[in-house]
């Protein structure tokens, strides 16, 4: 790929810069923090989109019930090729490896991350995983246990569980390199004269985010390995037949997957923060409880996690505390919800369509995460578990909240990526329609659950079938909208008009330098202010302005 | 730029342990063993995790404060390594509450 430098004649772009080797082996030998953002942003994307056709086509197959498109064995498959899919190779890697790999550097004036062979390792690592996977998935027999692996029937199932299982565990070691690099990055890295709390809020989501996929991911990787070790000798640790106990592996898969739900979750509200100060043209409010915030939410959720495993045989007391304990994720989150909507009060607010999606996300991931509420409390969570309540909650929050950031990210800084600009009015209308797409494939399955409609079932009674077609028609608009909006970057590589260094007017530190970087990103040193969104140059014009404004009514009245 | 690092002390932690000190620790760890496997073949009753688990916690502590350097580390690698501990006594006693009330209760 080729771009021309478009701010300064006087430069080259990471995407010129010529190296000893050239082409394509150019790219996949590349320790360029950059360059690796890129290519994972490539790949993700690639996966993705093999994941939404599996959604696109479960939602055809409960257009009607019975058999539409295929059997209930092939949407067995299906659900397990989506979520697995979705999980492990788009959103929990999602956010971090592009865009906190492509910026973190960029954020915090370091020329690249502490270690850029590693780095480089972990995308391998992170292919590795996901090329296994999805051979393992499409080619082998096909895989019916859902993305949770439950035992005792991921031991006992004839498909094929042991090569997602490796792979599984192969793209948790990329997970935990790519959180070290990113710790040490942010304290080994950070330019002199800025301290933690002068770091935007997406570096700080990075650095605690860093700390799950460290102190989380082995958990799961331990646990993987004993399922193996379970199902090829027979040890007994899960397997009740053998007096292994199968809730212990819940625990286990929980343990890791619950915090996982904040690797996910976590740098999308970074994100947020970001894109709310920028267009608002104001300072975040309440700066530093918003990064303290961000290391509640990382903290507490280690201690929620078998709210998960309310029906699974738990016992009493065990329920009654983590229900009790689960409550309490919702006060740093409010917190962030509160401080995003203080943010814009009285702030310049620019309707870019990044922040159009900002916007959509706070009220869509607040749904999802009042609904979590209903899902904390045992007594309704009894009721609710397990049906398409969950599925609506958790596409809420997913979709919602955290694809659509990361789809606000590729608005907000594809012109320091890129250097151009893409169509703004395409951009909006594709935001408004991801908006109304979201809400007509989910919300019916608020109703559906509450009514009794189990998640996972290939077929259905008649009177769920009416809910069932309004979200299949609401699943054609959102992913026309993801279309329409991945179609518009696209065009805009090639076709998009120069960016310009600094297009939003942001103010954190990768907006300084010229647009695509350069290969060490600055070209002059930068100079880190003490506040990262500090828009005082803004207010002083507003207010300058009004004065002016003022004056003139005032002489005009006498 | 890559002169401009806030923290330019990466490589402080020089102080190595002499020879001699890492064979002390070493022979220590080879007497803990050997008391883990004696002290295995008395009858304490209740006391038998708990001995073997102290055992273990003081050979681990070695281990972890010589031969890997983290008592001449700085803050950041102990605090990582505090956070480790911290996330694994938080794991078991949130799974004490599941474990002790339905096979005891």
């Amino acid at each position: 790929m080729s771009m021309n430098t478009t701010t300064n004649k006087n430069y080259t772009n990471f995407f010129q810069v010529k190296t000893k080797h050239k082409g394509l082996l150019a790219w996949l030998l590349t320790t360029d923090h950059k360059r690796i953002g890129i290519m994972y942003l490539v790949s993700i994307l690639s996966f993705f989109l093999v994941g939404l056709t599996f959604a696109f086509m479960m939602r055809l197959e409960m257009l009607t019930p019975g058999p539409t498109i295929v059997d209930a064995q092939t949407y067995n498959s299906f659900f397990t090729l989506h979520g697995m899919i979705m999980v492990f190779l788009f959103i929990i890697p999602g956010i971090p490896a592009v865009f906190g790999n492509f910026f973190l550097p960029l954020q915090i004036g370091a020329d690249d991350v502490a270690f850029p062979r590693i780095n480089l390792l972990s995308y391998y690592l992170y292919l590795a995983g996901a090329f296994l996977a999805l051979y393992s998935l499409i080619f082998q027999t096909h895989i019916d246990t859902g993305w949770t692996f439950y035992v005792p029937y991921s031991l006992r199932t004839g498909t094929d569980v042991t090569l997602p299982l490796i792979a599984a565990f192969i793209l948790g070691f990329s997970s935990i390199v790519t959180g070290l690099n990113f710790i040490t990055t942010m304290h080994r890295m950070r330019i002199k004269g800025m301290t933690m709390f002068q770091m935007p809020l997406f570096s700080w989501s990075l650095y605690s985010t860093a700390w799950i996929q460290v102190l989380a991911t082995p958990i799961i990787g331990i646990t993987i390995v004993l399922v193996l070790l379970e199902r090829s000798f027979g040890f007994g640790i899960f397997d009740p037949t053998l007096g292994g106990d199968p809730v212990l592996y819940q625990h286990l898969f929980w343990i890791y997957s619950h915090p996982a739900v904040y690797i996910m979750a976590i740098p999308a509200f970074g994100v947020i923060s970001d894109v709310v100060a920028t267009f608002s043209r104001k300072s975040i409010f309440g700066y530093k409880v918003m990064a303290y915030s961000t290391m509640s939410i990382a903290f507490i959720g280690y201690l929620v996690w078998a709210h998960h495993m309310f029906t699974s045989g738990m016992s009493d007391t065990a329920r009654t505390v983590f229900s009790f304990l689960t409550f309490f994720v919702a006060i740093p989150t409010g917190v962030k919800v509160f401080n995003w909507v203080a943010t814009l009060w009285r702030g310049t607010i620019v309707m870019s369509s990044p922040m159009l999606m900002a916007l959509s996300a706070i009220f869509l991931f607040s749904i999802g995460g009042l609904t979590g509420l209903h899902l904390g409390s045992i007594s309704t969570d009894v009721h609710l578990h397990d049906t398409y309540f969950v599925i609506a909650h958790f596409h809420y929050v997913i979709i919602g909240g955290i694809l659509s950031m990361f789809i606000a990210a590729m608005h907000f800084w594809f012109p320091k990526m890129f250097g151009k600009m893409h169509n703004e009015k395409v951009a909006k209308v594709g935001v408004v329609m991801y908006f109304i797409g979201a809400n007509v494939l989910y919300f019916p399955m608020f109703i559906m659950g509450y009514m009794g409609m189990p998640r996972r079932y290939f077929d259905y009674l008649p009177e769920f079938q009416i809910y069932h077609v309004v979200s299949t028609v609401g699943s054609w608009i959102l992913i026309t909208a993801i279309l329409l909006m991945f179609t518009n970057l696209l065009i805009a590589i090639f076709k998009g008009k120069p960016a310009g260094s600094n297009p939003w007017g942001a103010k954190t530190l990768e907006w300084t330098m010229p647009s695509p970087p350069p290969l060490l990103n600055f070209i002059d040193t930068p100079v880190p202010s003490k506040d990262p969104y500090d828009y005082s140059d803004h207010d002083e014009r507003i207010f300058r302005d009004l004065k002016n404004k003022e004056n003139i009514i005032n002489q005009e009245n006498s | 730029m890559s002169g401009h690092n806030e923290n330019t002390s990466v490589d402080k932690h020089e102080h190595v342990p002499s020879y001699g000190k890492n064979v002390m620790i070493w022979l220590a760890l080879v007497a803990l063993t050997a008391l883990t496997v004696t002290v295995a073949s008395v009858n304490l009753g209740n006391y038998t995790f708990f001995v073997a688990m102290l055992i273990a916690s003081i050979k681990a502590m070695l281990v972890i404060n010589i031969f890997m350097h983290i008592k001449y580390d700085d803050i950041l690698m102990k605090s990582i390594l505090i956070a480790c501990g911290l996330v694994f006594t938080v794991i078991i006693i949130m799974y004490s509450f599941d474990l002790f009330n339905t096979y005891t209760g």
